[in-house]
């Protein structure tokens, strides 16, 4: 009985939980422009969006170009200055240590909004004219401290003197980063990689104030804008959907494969053990 | 080509303001096994790390081959390293780990290949090549860090405490493959270790080094035997460390009783530290032959010998070694030969620290700490730089860190018979050496005072007047 | 480049550049009027701003609301969720963490247009049942992480000692997730003092909150006064997070 309560308050959450993903989902198959009234089955939102012959606003999809260049760019940005950060914090000691750690920190409690206004200042400081850069800028300044996160622990378990040792048997420093750290810390550098594409893809508070006036949009903001006209775009509702089930799916996989690789050394170990 | 592979002129290193290593010199055979022994932060692995080329000396040299190594960085030396914990590459396996530095050279595959196939069977792994490292026991792994090192064929090949994170047995086991693997590959060993019993069987030199210098360089049996200081004595294998005086020539008194002995050249009347080790006090039936009774307090088999701890009838402790047992309570007559007595010139007879009188207080740079002038007999003018000698028992220790003028940690502690001499380490690495019939552990922190009892100040003479 | 703690230094500047003297651009320009003169004016302004100090006390209202509401009904999803008696599968937690990975003015719209097709008020019920749904993950996931990361023989122990499994709950498990709730009130509360465009698409326009103002006075112009605002959401924001220390502890590694 108890189980049963249990699970049905689990199953009750989810199902409210999803039911406005489902709904949208339910409605991405009609072609009804207005959103809650059934036309029929229909794909054609599906192929609106493939072909890029729009019922609604067409700049959706550029909209969607751009959401996913500036989360490569700034996740890829990221990983690299995020791993490099990572190295040089663990190889520091004491107040320096805690004094930039304090400082990674800070971006990741910020609000987006503080962060937003915070940069839109500094950029109306420096005089820098607000458009592609300057969002890929701030995207990586609130991506990279997730990524120096991911990295550390890695560090952490490393033994110290690996680095020496490829030094020590004949690696230059160059050789001795890219044959043993990296593939070291690789884990930590795609999972680190990962949390920033998608929180750059998840933003929109920061885009919304660093993207300036030059009418670059991302996914976020064209929601944001799409909304505020009153109406919804039709061919939101199959992207919608389509990246609901790629998130579901990628999440999925991920987890699966964890599992299969922990397993996999369980068996090793055991193996071995003799 | 000279019999010296690797020589260390005047090496110093300091990190920041703290002197780890202090004019270090030092020079290895080829083919030698060299070890650096002494305890923890003594400045060993520092010196190791140095010879490999991961830290560069703050002062002096090392040349290799009468060449000069500074600025030549690690990866074009002409050395390998065994690291303490192995350092072994967690994404290779076994065979990619120790192929690793042939592959970087680009050897023909075949040929790495062979050597890696020939160093795997020298050190018993053969059957491994696959394996994932990490699936390996701490002596496997271990072995692959040696064959990973020595693959290269090195000059010198640097061991840092290798064999610190095995088992007992394991490191027995260990000890004696090493032995042989120096053997058998005719190359320089420089060894690094804490453990002198591990030092005493592998070495054909010891290097005893405490707190940043070398306190003797020799043989295992040199340094066994005769010592040069208290800290060495008590370092290497149990010792009996006694305060005595010596008399004159070959005539030296300690525990209350005067011996012959065969040292000479330290003058008359004056204090020395003298060594007995526990197997040189012997036991005897011949009153002629006696030089002392005591009474045995303790008596346990250590699996060869029996180990005894007496008292004297002068009320010193002694540690004794024998194959015969003696009962608990028997009064025992006692002898040692004038060989066996090992006199030592005392380092310090007090403790010795320069400051500035400040009328309530005189300042100290280091150990930093102030020390109030009420009760002293002395007065000097503001300013005077004086030099203020502190007998080892005004050094009082207080449980309370906070309850005394500075605080630090006992970092050695010796046992002389009836009392003990610590060494006290501060904070910013001052000492203070304390006579003390107080039982403390080394790592514990204390609180220090200062007692004005048989202080000595006295004025320095400021050069310029 | 020798040494390794050098590599930090292309962050350290980075971080120089784009964290710390944009946060000090933020107190500058609130302390600055249009002219770029010293005054204390835009703080001022705020206090005697009635408008401005009522959207204030509505924000942090909801936030407190949601972030109870949250907890009220995450707490006891997490501990289900910890249990293997009763959740052997993971896919069940995949589906509770994977909204935080989708774009929440996504599903804050979806979420809109459901109500409105119910034809459910957009008001303040709409507004707090569209923000805890919004937000519950980042409440369940945290303190799952505590309750399934914790030693089950904490609870062995005191059951041992002679608790009841309630009184176990109450005096080992729940006092030991205090971490994890900690966390997930930081992930929480924040987000939901400062949105803004959530706010909008859940109520219509009809209920503001003190990001709507900072948007608002940013977005025409008026640089100073938005500053200082912001200036007053950082100093909240600095006092919540007062509150959680081990906030990357108990968020754990999702990937």
């Amino acid at each position: 009985m108890r189980k049963f309560a249990a699970r049905a308050y689990i199953w009750v959450l989810l199902i409210l939980m999803y039911a406005p993903l489902v709904f949208i989902a339910i409605f991405s198959f009609t072609e009804s422009r207005v959103l809650g009234s059934w036309d029929g089955f229909s794909t054609k939102l599906y192929q609106n969006l493939l072909t890029g012959n729009m019922q609604g606003n067409a700049s959706l999809l550029s909209a969607v170009q751009n959401t996913l260049i500036i989360a490569l760019i700034a996740a890829l940005v990221s990983m690299m200055l995020g791993t490099i950060a990572a190295i040089g914090i663990h190889n520091l000691k004491g107040r320096k240590k805690q004094a930039i750690t304090f400082l990674n920190n800070v971006p990741m409690i910020n609000p987006d909004i503080i962060t937003g206004v915070s940069l839109f200042l500094l950029f109306v400081f420096l005089g820098i004219s607000q458009g592609y850069l300057t969002v890929i800028l701030a995207h990586i300044t609130f991506c990279t401290p997730y990524v120096v996160l991911s990295v550390m622990p890695k560090l952490q378990r490393m033994d110290s003197n690996i680095y020496e040792a490829a030094l020590d048997l004949g690696a230059t420093p160059a050789q001795a980063f890219w044959k043993v750290l990296v593939p070291e810390l690789k884990p930590g550098m795609i999972s680190g990689f990962i949390l920033a594409f998608t929180m750059s893809l998840d933003d929109f508070a920061v885009t919304f104030f660093t993207r300036g006036t030059i009418g670059l949009d991302t996914l976020s903001t064209y929601i944001y804008a799409d909304a505020r006209k009153g109406g919804l775009t039709p061919e939101l509702r199959p992207l919608m959907t389509l990246i609901f089930l790629v998130v579901l799916i990628l999440l999925l996989v991920i987890n699966i494969r964890q599992a299969r690789i922990a397993k996999k050394n369980y068996i090793k170990q055991k193996l071995y053990k003799y | 080509m000279t019999d010296t592979i690797i020589d260390i002129k005047h090496l110093s290193k300091s990190f920041g303001d703290k002197q780890v290593l202090n004019d270090i010199n030092l020079y290895i055979r080829r083919g030698e096994f060299v070890t650096l022994l002494g305890p923890s932060g003594c400045g060993k692995t520092t010196l190791l790390r140095m010879i490999a080329g991961f830290l560069q000396p703050t002062e002096g040299s090392i040349l290799m081959d009468g060449k000069e190594l500074a600025g030549i960085p690690p990866h074009q030396r002409p050395l390998n390293t065994v690291f303490q914990r192995y350092a072994l590459f967690p994404h290779l396996d076994v065979y990619d780990n120790v192929a690793f530095g042939l592959k970087l050279k680009k050897l023909p595959k075949e040929e790495i290949d062979k050597k890696v196939r020939r160093v795997l069977k020298l050190v018993a792994m053969s059957d491994y090549e696959d394996r994932d490292v990490e699936t390996l026991s701490g002596g496997q792994q271990q072995r692959i860090a040696i064959a990973r090192a020595i693959v290269n064929q090195p000059k010198v090949l640097l061991l840092d405490e290798p064999l610190a994170a095995l088992d007992l047995k394991m490191r027995k086991d260990m000890q004696t493959e090493l032995k042989e693997m120096h053997k058998k590959l005719g190359i320089t060993f420089v060894y690094v270790t804490h453990d002198q019993e591990e030092a005493l069987t592998l070495s054909d030199t010891i290097v005893v080094i405490n707190q940043g210098k070398i306190q003797q360089i020799g043989t295992p049996t040199d340094i066994y035997n005769e010592p040069v200081n208290s800290f060495v004595a008590d370092f290497i294998g149990e010792s009996n460390i006694l305060n005595g005086t010596m008399l004159q020539d070959r005539r030296v008194s300690f525990i209350g009783h005067d011996f012959d002995c065969v040292d000479e050249g330290f003058g008359e009347n004056v204090p020395v530290d003298v060594v007995v080790r526990p197997e040189d006090i012997y036991f005897t039936k011949d009153p002629a032959k006696t030089q002392f009774t005591a009474v045995v307090k303790s008596c346990v088999f250590k699996g060869v010998h029996y180990e005894m701890f007496v008292d004297t009838d002068t009320g010193n402790e002694l540690m004794i070694q024998d194959y015969d047992p003696y009962g608990v309570g028997e009064t025992v007559q006692l002898y040692i030969d004038p060989d066996d007595i090992q006199v030592m010139k005392k380092e310090r007879v007090c403790n010795t620290l320069e400051g500035v009188w400040n009328g309530d207080y005189i300042d100290f740079e280091k150990p930093e700490f102030s020390l109030p002038t009420e009760g002293l007999k002395h007065d000097f003018p503001k300013g005077t730089k004086v030099k203020v000698e502190i007998p080892f028992s005004s050094v009082d220790l207080l449980d309370d860190i906070d309850g005394g003028l500075t605080n630090g940690e006992v970092h050695f502690i010796l046992y002389k018979g009836d009392h003990y001499h610590l060494t006290i380490r501060t904070e910013d690495r001052g000492y203070f050496w304390v006579d003390t019939q107080d039982i403390w552990d080394k790592g514990d922190l204390v609180g220090i005072n200062i007692k004005n009892k048989g202080l000595k100040i006295q004025p320095i003479e400021d050069e310029k007047a | 480049m020798r040494k390794r703690s050098n590599w930090s230094l292309p962050y350290l500047i980075f971080l120089i550049i784009f964290v710390v003297l944009p946060l000090i651009l933020i107190l500058v320009y609130a302390v600055q009027d249009g002219q770029g003169g010293f005054t204390l004016g835009n703080i001022t302004r705020f206090f005697t701003d009635k408008d401005a100090l009522s959207t204030f006390a509505v924000s942090i209202e909801v936030a407190l609301e949601t972030t109870i509401l949250c907890i009220l009904i995450g707490y006891p999803a997490a501990w289900i969720l910890s249990r293997r008696e009763y959740n052997k599968s993971a896919v069940t937690i995949i589906l509770f963490i994977m909204p935080m990975w989708i774009n929440a003015l996504m599903r804050t719209l979806a979420t809109a247009q459901l109500f409105t097709i119910l034809g459910m008020n957009l008001g303040k019920g709409t507004l707090l049942f569209g923000m805890v749904y919004d937000f519950l993950p980042f409440m369940i996931y945290p303190i799952y992480n505590v309750l399934v990361k914790m030693e089950k023989s904490y609870i062995d122990a005191a059951v041992d000692l002679g608790a009841t499994p309630w009184r176990a709950f109450w005096k080992v498990t729940f006092p030991l997730s205090m971490p994890g709730v900690a966390s997930g009130v930081l992930m929480v509360f924040m987000p939901t003092v400062s949105t803004f465009a959530i706010s909008e698409f859940l109520t219509n326009n009809k209920i503001k909150l003190f990001g709507t103002i900072i948007q608002e006075n940013i977005n025409s112009s008026m640089w100073n006064y938005g500053a200082a605002l912001s200036l007053i959401m950082l100093i909240i924001i600095g006092i919540t997070s007062l509150f959680s220390k081990d906030k990357e502890q108990a968020e754990g590694g999702l990937v």
